[in-house]
């Protein structure tokens, strides 16, 4: 991220109130993770401490620290997902990808291709439990997944067998 | 335009009723997240597209969301003089015939799902939309419907969230005119009390006692803040309450700075909500330019304003001193209470600080509007008003149903979810999210209430029941639930940290069927103890599934553990 969106994002934000984690969201928006530089950058800026920033970016959920893939896959892994069966979804985007994900201590799961070319992530919860099991690809969802419809909806996006 | 009485009030409300009931038909498209996902935008694209080629005199509109998430897309038609009628399962295919259709004053009956001939606004206002079309089912006939009360969702999927005008035409801001010019904070406060309101959040605390406590606090600065974090997973009644009629919410909100005394407001609100955020930035933006925000409101002097903060995905922050530490650019951690948010020094930024859950604040508007006397007619005693919950998971019927208080998990499973989907036998419900419990059928008949859902293991939480059937591993749910509840520990604790941590494995051990009885001994002693020694509501809480599952479902442990 350049120093003029940053400064643009910063901007937005003037009040106190939601700042830092504003801030931060938008920067997870635009490029699909938290870059070590950016962070650099927005300490120096604001004056907190990269520690801090560090901190609130290892600490919530919504934010990952590493670089994705040109299409971010998210599964939803609410409770009405996982009754409807969120686990054959993730399960089967591995087969198809060829990835192998671990879910570490921390339940945050970013597992990118060899061709940098998807990222897989889980959500707790998109709040779109009506159409359980849903994923999200770039920000369209899917709601009414199945592992057979994968291939067709991950050829929108470029993939092929 | 400012507004600053009765009679611009009644200006705007007629420019808004002549977009909700325009002189020609007008169509309009339900376009929450769930409509959208479901292909709304493609049916909505597809309409404009024919009308924009004939150019016919039709009115083209996108709503919210009414509620029955099955049956999506779903599209309103209204024709002068006739009712609305609902369309269901709405496809891009299906344009061409709607539309040709309303051209002659008709609508393709083969797709319409109910009628409504005349509505309820809550908030002083009926919609009177007319006679006719007999053959189609009204809705109150429709089963999902029936048993239903509509109080926070009463303009849900009829107004267009992002036009103030239509909220205003359908009684909006009114009661926030009445309270601001004609009531004393007091009373306004005597009011919510005697409603009986209690925090929609899950807790249950008194509404009206939590602002006579913000409002006695010491300070002169003070906040309000609507909790919009929605960390539940299973349950998304905010979301649409925020994204199907976002004015609600900052009218409740209003009147409650009004009574509290506060000058700033704030909405925190999950970052994966965009088209939610997206919607009360608009909202925010047409009430500051009626003067509904900002400076001397309705002329009377009192300023107050409301800014949103994200949140970025930690339940814990459902916590509200973690809440607030979010806010403030910290890590959601909890801090022991006292002090509580409304103490000097507890609150935001030090101030005093009322929070309440955006379902509270959107019952605020109808209770001046009603008085607290009607509303306290709805529920049961001691529980009043109605609740909407997300009713997910293995049900036929899924979707957002609003039931007053004391309505039993009969009737919300049964008689409104039509039951299993695919005619699978329910086995329980699941309420309150990772800090609530799985009741079983035999127990359906509980009422849905604070206190009687306490009584058999569960909280009512903010909302989710997430339905599951005979081919639902209890124990598997029970290590779901934990494995969120220990991602989602702060850590702060040990007793959640650690304690949880070995909830999972021991879990893990039994469904991988390498456990024995005393493994269900000691996972019985630790759940316990986490309860009873955790620092904040989400380790106290957070071992429910695993307690209710061992008491109702105790065979399907054993059938997985050695002797």
């Amino acid at each position: 991220m350049d120093e003029r969106t940053l400064d643009a994002i910063i901007a937005r934000h003037d009040a106190p109130a939601g700042r830092l984690l504003g801030i931060l969201g938008e920067i997870q928006n635009q490029e699909g993770y938290v870059p070590r530089e950016t962070l650099e950058l927005l300490s120096e800026k604001l004056g907190v401490r990269l520690s801090q920033l560090y901190g609130l970016a290892t600490f919530y959920s919504y934010f990952t620290l590493r670089p994705v893939g040109d299409h971010v896959i998210t599964v939803c892994m609410g409770t009405a997902c996982h009754v409807k069966g969120a686990v054959a979804i993730l399960e089967a985007l591995e087969g198809l990808l060829g990835i192998k994900s671990d879910v570490t201590d921390d339940g945050k799961l970013s597992v990118t291709t060899i061709d940098r070319k998807f990222t897989v992530e889980i959500a707790r919860c998109f709040g779109a439990c009506s159409m359980a099991p849903v994923l999200r690809i770039d920000g369209n969802l899917y709601g009414y997944a199945t592992p057979e419809d994968l291939p067709v909806i991950l050829g929108e996006y470029g993939w092929t067998p | 335009m400012r507004i600053v009485s009765a009679a611009d009030l009644e200006k705007v409300s007629r420019s808004g009723l002549r977009k909700i009931r325009p002189e020609k038909p007008r169509i309009a498209v339900g376009l929450a997240t769930c409509g959208i996902a479901v292909g709304g935008m493609r049916v909505y694209d597809r309409i404009r597209e024919i009308i924009g080629e004939q150019n016919p005199d039709i009115e083209l509109a996108r709503v919210g969301c009414i509620g029955y998430c099955r049956e999506e897309p779903l599209v309103n038609i209204t024709i002068p003089g006739k009712p609305l009628v609902i369309l269901h399962r709405v496809t891009p295919g299906d344009a061409e015939k709607i539309v040709r259709a309303v051209e002659k004053g008709e609508v393709p009956v083969e797709k319409a799902l109910c009628r409504i001939p005349s509505w309820d606004h809550i908030t002083g206002y009926t919609q009177e939309y007319g006679a006719g079309f007999d053959g189609i089912p009204r809705y109150g006939d429709v089963p999902f419907f029936s048993h239903q009360k509509k109080v926070i969702l009463r303009n849900s999927g009829l107004i267009n969230p992002e036009q103030i005008d239509e909220y205003i035409a359908i009684g909006g801001y009114a009661a926030a005119l009445k309270a601001l010019s004609g009531m004393a904070p007091e009373a306004i406060i005597g009011e919510v009390e005697k409603s009986g309101l209690r925090g929609r959040g899950g807790a249950g605390f008194p509404t009206g006692l939590k602002w006579r406590i913000a409002r006695n606090a010491e300070g002169d600065r003070k906040f309000v803040i609507c909790n919009a974090d929605e960390g539940d997973p299973g349950a998304y009644m905010n979301r649409n309450e925020m994204e199907s009629d976002p004015h609600m919410v900052l009218e409740g909100m209003l009147i409650g700075a009004y009574a509290i005394g506060a000058s700033e407001g704030l909405i925190y609100i999950r970052a994966e909500y965009p088209l939610a955020i997206r919607r009360l930035e608009t909202a925010i933006g047409q009430a500051r330019e009626y003067g509904l925000l900002g400076k001397d409101i309705f002329g009377t002097g009192f300023s107050f304003d409301i800014g949103i903060a994200t949140g970025a995905g930690a339940f814990v922050c459902g916590e509200s001193t973690a809440l607030v530490a979010s806010i403030e650019g910290r890590t959601g951690r909890p801090h022991p209470r006292p002090p509580r948010l409304t103490d000097p020094g507890g609150g935001l930024f030090g101030c005093p600080t009322d929070l309440n859950n955006v379902e509270s604040w959107c019952n605020i508007p109808v209770i001046i509007s009603k008085g607290s006397e009607w509303y306290a007619g709805i529920g049961a005693k001691g529980n009043s008003g109605t609740k909407v919950f997300s009713l997910v998971g293995k049900v036929d019927r899924v979707g957002l149903v609003e039931v007053p208080l004391g309505t039993s998990l009969n009737t919300i499973v049964f008689t409104i979810g039509n039951g299993g989907a695919g005619n699978k036998k329910v086995k329980a419900v699941q309420t309150g999210g990772p800090s609530g419990g799985c009741i079983p059928a035999r127990l359906f008949d509980t009422p849905v209430d604070y206190e009687s859902l306490n009584r058999v293991g569960s909280i009512m939480g903010s909302g989710g029941i997430v339905v599951m059937d005979e081919d639902t591993d209890m124990v598997d749910i029970a290590r779901y639930f934990i494995n969120f509840a220990a991602s989602e520990s702060c850590g702060k604790c040990v007793p959640c940290r650690e304690g949880l941590k070995h909830t999972l494995l021991i879990l893990n051990k039994i469904l991988a069927k390498k456990a024995t009885k005393r493994d269900l001994e000691i996972l019985t002693d630790l759940t316990e103890t986490i309860v009873a020694t955790s620092l904040c509501g989400l380790g106290q809480t957070a071992p429910n599934p695993v307690l209710t599952t061992l008491a109702y479902f105790r065979d399907e442990y054993d059938a997985l553990v050695n002797p």
